[in-house]
């Protein structure tokens, strides 16, 4: 189990142990974290589980991968720590992981 | 092929599984209006899941109707493209209307980022009061124990308003906005609203355009503000766009909010109707509400389906799509495949994950209003538990005449008063 932190736009914080090897979306729906509805149920294609990565994690976790860049471009409030959290892996690594929840979402 | 052989190949009122695979075609407008259109898909489903038809009105087409091959198409933009069209039908000749549901990259995203803030979540819940304010003007009007037309005097007169609203049309003349948008997706015929595509062309060039050009040389004029003609005269990828493509891009929207909204209203109290055990579920539970709407509008799936154009050979499911084919992705279908929703056939207004579902597309394309869209019917089923017991289905609902627009014509009902 990994440890997470989802910060609400309004400061509430969710902390959740998420499984290693599912994705950092399925830990919110599975914790039941407020502003990630996940539509699409993981494929990277309806951008409903937007993040703002923490800056201290952003390089760990890493920039968008091209499907994700595809969607997330049409979005005039992405950050440059922007993920749509579906494509990022629970592992190990991510131990204390903190990411935001946009207002957007909500 | 003659019109004698067409008519050989007509489906409706035949049974599925007899018709050979070969002379299939989901896209006879019959089908739909008879409501007997289910089983068709449910047969190629199963056997042919990735579906040549090699003649229809439309020409030949392929036919995708698992959830998860509709995925991978909707996520390869770059393959299969939305140009020129998203409907079977082909772009009229001469009359070269252009609207960002039918644009590639990079011109589809800076077109649509300019008008997408009206239905960003601060926005809708700004709209919201507005919303709801109108809807408790249209449904306290409604008689009691009488019958009534349910499409006409609440689905149209509600998504009318609301388009009147968005786009700051001058409000008394909103039944123009649905007029026209059915103007544009009719079917002509002797006995349509239109008989003739010329007609069509005539009316959108002779009213709609003026109308709007009207109001558009009237708001660039203007500071900007928050309704959709003023977000287009004034937004940067938008402003210098033509009249065909700016009465395009407004069709798109008044399209996109209309036929939509109209029929998951409509089909809201049908499937509750013909459920009676859910529609006790929800008058005991009226928190199911906001899972229930999703649901509806799965179930209605208002729009079958979206047409792509493969821009190179591609092998979908082990079929080989050629470059140039037309492609539908047939969310009506992909909605009631049991490989992705359990027990599809079934509405069930209190679903796992209701909004995994197709009706709004997926990827880039995918539907610019659909927390609108949700926000509108929760508002509407909230004002609606608070007032009848029974919004009661009278007699049978007269379905569209369309492959592309699912939905009714008419539905007749009585509103039962909540007993005091």
């Amino acid at each position: 189990m990994t440890k997470i932190t989802f910060v609400k736009h309004d400061g509430e914080k969710f902390e959740v142990d998420a499984e290693n090897g599912t994705s950092v979306m399925n830990a919110a729906v599975d914790n039941l974290v407020p502003g990630i509805d996940a539509d699409c149920g993981g494929e990277c294609a309806c951008a409903t589980c937007h993040v703002y990565v923490d800056e201290s994690w952003f390089k760990k976790v890493g920039g968008t991968n091209d499907a994700e860049e595809a969607i997330m471009s049409l979005n005039p409030d992405r950050q440059e720590t922007s993920r749509l959290c579906c494509q990022v892996p629970v592992t190990d690594e991510m131990e204390g992981l903190v990411v935001r929840l946009p207002e957007f979402q909500f | 092929m003659s019109v004698a052989e067409r008519e050989f190949n007509h489906m409706f009122g035949k049974d599925p599984y007899s018709i050979p695979l070969e002379g299939y075609d989901v896209s006879q407008p019959e089908l739909f209006m008879s409501g007997t259109e289910l089983p068709y898909f449910e047969r190629l489903r199963k056997e042919a899941p990735v579906h040549y038809c090699n003649d229809s009105e439309n020409g030949p087409y392929w036919s995708v109707t698992r959830y998860k091959d509709i995925m991978e198409v909707e996520s390869n933009p770059a393959v299969f493209s939305s140009e020129p069209g998203i409907t079977l039908a082909d772009p009229e000749p001469d009359f070269d209307i252009s609207m960002f549901i039918a644009m590639d990259e990079p011109k589809h995203g800076d077109q649509r980022k300019t008008v997408q803030d009206i239905v960003a979540p601060t926005s809708l819940a700004n709209l919201e009061p507005i919303i709801r304010e109108r809807i408790e003007g249209i449904l306290d009007t409604l008689p009691l124990n009488e019958t009534f037309d349910w499409v006409d005097k609440v689905s149209i007169e509600l998504t009318g308003q609301m388009l009147a609203t968005l786009f700051d049309f001058p409000f008394e003349q909103r039944r123009k906005l649905t007029y026209w948008s059915d103007v544009a997706t009719t079917i002509p015929g002797p006995d349509a609203l239109i008989q003739s595509i010329e007609e069509r062309q005539n009316i959108l060039l002779t009213e709609c355009l003026p109308a709007f050009t009207e109001l558009w040389n009237q708001r660039v004029n203007e500071p900007p503000k928050g309704d959709l003609i003023s977000m287009l005269a004034h937004g940067k990828e938008t402003r210098d766009m033509g009249p065909m493509e700016f009465m395009g891009n407004l069709m798109l929207l008044i399209i996109g909010g209309n036929d939509t909204t109209r029929n998951s209203l409509s089909g809201g109290v049908l499937f509750l109707n013909q459920n009676p055990d859910q529609y006790d579920k929800l008058r005991a539970h009226p928190e199911l509400i906001p899972k229930m709407i999703p649901e509806i509008i799965r179930y209605q799936t208002p729009l079958t389906h979206m047409r792509r154009t493969a821009t190179e050979d591609y092998t979908l499911n082990g079929q080989n799509i050629k470059k140039g084919d037309k492609v539908a992705m047939w969310f009506l279908s992909g909605n009631r495949d049991p490989e992705a929703i359990e027990n599809p056939d079934d509405f069930i207004i209190d679903r796992e994950r209701p909004r995994q579902h197709l009706s709004f597309g997926f990827g880039i394309h995918r539907c610019m209003g659909n927390r609108l869209a949700e926000m509108q019917l929760r508002v509407t089923w909230e004002e609606i538990l608070k007032r009848f017991e029974k919004v009661e289905v009278v007699g049978d609902p007269v379905r569209n005449y369309s492959p592309f627009v699912r939905g009714y014509a008419e539905l007749p009902v009585q509103l039962r008063p909540i007993a005091k």
